[in-house]
């Protein structure tokens, strides 16, 4: 990490600490209020976007600890957030759960559910897990459609309502300031899960598998644990998105939606947990910045051919997977971390 | 008891045809895997764009079924050498990751895009093939399925023989083998790799104008090539042998699910394949003739 000159770390707890330096601190207090006044001053529309990013960042993280960190490549990430998702509404309609409750189950329940596919995946690698973690991803989404005893089908199922000490968490707002929460607290475990020793197994593994191992690190516990956790955030994002939606069905939860999540964390960088974040407002808030801007063509020009679809969406998606993976494979945290150290050793190159 | 054995062997009559077609498919990903290590993600969408182009040759500009069919090759060799030239060459050195990623992002891209010019809804395709069906002692084969295997046959040979005697199938398959080493004996590698990238795209123009006769031609046609993934993953993703027979396994497999087991359990033929595959990959992950590759946990 490039550091301000005139800092000095003098103690192991200094150098240890996440937010090192005052103005770090201060940035992330600015930041905190931000979030905090945000949702008094956007309109609706907006906030609900926001939202859904936020719920995307949760899904993007856990990827990018398998994919990223770990380099287990997975194109049914939607299966995950389908589990989470229904297990939320099968377990809320049946149970009558409180959110507090069936949010972190949902996790626990898609993480059981991921070792067991991480289990049998671990003698693949490369091609071959892409693979099998994509029929993987098909099989859900045939059982979602199938099992209507359980799942309802096609139809799709209506997620219950989160009450808390009485009062319904229904509004935009109410729900930006749980999802936040949740995207906090799981991006900080995340960040300093990275960070530990753990983490470390996990990038030793994506550089070189046997070099991990000669070094004593566990291959088939570190990655089934990879596995697990990036379902457990899998889980979550799912379970919330239930909850936010009201309503779920299996038709949104296909291999493009996996695919949507591989372009998110390809965007804004691999094995980066800033990266997830990146990435995941850059895929939820460049289709917005598109509609808005066609609707404007449309508008000024009297076009009425330029109308953003969801064809051009996942067209979009495409073609910024390719130009970032050619051009900048580093993702949108590359691309800052360039931008901030050429500012900083300001006027050396480097 | 003889309408049982009636009904079995036509199922297996159709399971070959559709079989014989995934075959060639098959080997499309085995040639561009055998050259450059990679898997194309995007095959399925080249299949679905050359059936697309087939028909807008026979019914636009009225071409004959055969000077369209050999048209739909050539352009989607050119097409085959473009994304090579232009997508996956600056991407030679990168991480396999990123190469895979790359074809996934140009197979979402394809797949709109289609639609978007071509239209989403199904498509009548002219089929040259008479509709009465040949009926041999109660067994029904539709003309189109007869020729869909014969010509995926004769494929497949002209294949087999091609990497096997010809000096560029065999430069290929040096190139496969040690891209270094294959450079210094003398072997053009780019060349080689746009070569593969022509000819698999070709065999794609082939299986899709092949399928179009015999499926609901739309754009889930694309879908079939992800079909296919068990069926070379069966056979070895390197060999050309391999995708034949594990074409005709899958598609033999996968009709008899459907014709026995849809009753009980709806819509089960759609993932019989990839279960098989989930199967396969725990038990035998590198596949009945591919090279074993051990990975270490």
């Amino acid at each position: 990490m490039v550091l301000r000159s005139k800092t000095f770390i003098e103690t192991y707890q200094e150098d240890l600490s996440l937010f090192r330096t005052i103005w770090v601190k201060f940035w992330w207090t600015v930041l905190l209020f931000t979030l905090i006044l945000l949702p008094f001053f956007v309109g609706r529309y907006t906030l609900y976007t926001i939202n859904l990013v936020g719920i995307y960042i949760i899904g993007a993280i856990g990827l990018n600890i398998l994919t990223g960190y770990t380099g287990q490549i997975s194109i049914g990430h939607a299966a995950f957030l389908a589990i989470g998702a229904y297990t939320t509404t099968i377990l809320g309609e049946r149970s009558g759960l409180h959110f507090y409750v069936l949010i972190p189950l949902s996790g626990v329940i898609t993480t059981i559910i991921g070792i067991g596919v991480g289990i049998p995946c671990l003698r693949m690698r490369g091609l071959y897990l892409a693979m099998a973690t994509m029929s993987f991803g098909i099989i859900i989404q045939y059982i979602l459609f199938q099992w209507e005893g359980l799942t309802h089908g096609a139809l799709g199922m209506a997620a219950p309502h989160i009450i808390l000490w009485g009062f319904k968490v229904d509004s935009d707002r109410k729900f930006y300031f749980l999802i936040t929460l949740i995207v906090f607290l799981l991006g900080f475990s995340a960040k300093n899960m990275m960070r530990m020793k753990i983490g470390r197994a996990f990038v030793a593994i994506r550089d070189r598998d046997i070099a991990a191992e000669v070094i004593g690190v566990d291959l088939t516990r570190y990655k089934v644990m990879a596995f697990g956790i990036s379902s457990f955030y899998a889980g979550v994002s799912g379970s919330l998105f239930a909850y936010y939606t009201t309503h779920i069905n299996p038709e949104y939860f296909t291999i493009f939606l996996s695919v949507e999540y591989l372009a998110m964390i390809i965007v804004g960088g691999l094995g980066s947990i800033l990266g997830s974040i990146l990435g995941a407002m850059f895929i939820g808030i460049v289709p917005e910045g598109l509609r808005i801007f066609f609707g404007f063509l449309n508008k000024t020009f009297n076009l009425s051919g330029f109308v953003f679809t969801q064809q051009l969406k996942v067209i979009t998606y495409g073609v910024l997977i390719i130009l970032f993976l050619i051009f900048e494979s580093g993702g949108l945290v590359g691309l800052w971390r360039r931008i901030k150290t050429s500012f900083k050793s300001w006027p050396f190159t480097y | 008891m003889v309408a049982e054995l009636n009904y079995l062997l036509q199922l297996i009559v159709s399971g070959l045809a559709v079989g014989s077609v995934y075959a060639v498919i098959g080997t499309g990903f085995v040639v561009i895997y055998k050259a450059t290590k990679i898997l194309n993600f995007a095959h399925g969408e080249i299949l679905m764009l050359a059936a697309y182009f087939c028909v807008l040759l026979i019914e636009r500009f009225h071409f004959g079924f055969l000077p369209a069919f050999f048209l739909t090759l050539a352009f989607c060799a050119l097409f085959g050498l473009g994304i090579e030239r232009f997508i996956m060459r600056p991407m030679i050195g990168e991480p396999i990751f990123a190469v895979v990623m790359v074809t996934l992002g140009l197979s979402i891209i394809l797949r709109p895009l289609t639609g978007m010019v071509f239209g989403f809804g199904n498509v009548m395709f002219p089929s040259p093939f008479p509709q009465s069906p040949i009926v041999i002692s109660k067994i029904v084969v539709s003309h189109a399925h007869l020729w869909t295997f014969i010509i995926s046959c004769v494929v497949m040979v002209i294949f087999f023989l091609f990497f096997k005697y010809s000096k560029l199938g065999i430069a290929m398959r040096a190139a496969a083998d040690r891209q270094t080493v294959a450079f210094l004996m003398g072997i053009n590698v780019k060349r080689i790799f746009s070569l593969s990238w022509a000819i698999a795209a070709a065999t794609a123009g082939i299986s899709g104008v092949l399928l179009a006769n015999v499926l609901v031609m739309n754009l889930n046609l694309s879908f079939v090539a992800i079909k296919v993934f068990p069926a070379i993953i069966l056979g070895g993703l390197d060999s050309v042998v391999g995708a034949l027979i594990g074409g005709l396994i899958i598609g033999l497999f996968e009709n008899l699910v459907g014709g026995y087991l849809d009753l009980y359990v709806s819509g089960i033929k759609e993932i019989s394949a990839y279960i098989i595959l989930f199967v396969i990959l725990i038990l035998r992950p590198y596949g009945l003739f591919g090279t074993k590759e051990i990975e270490r946990v």
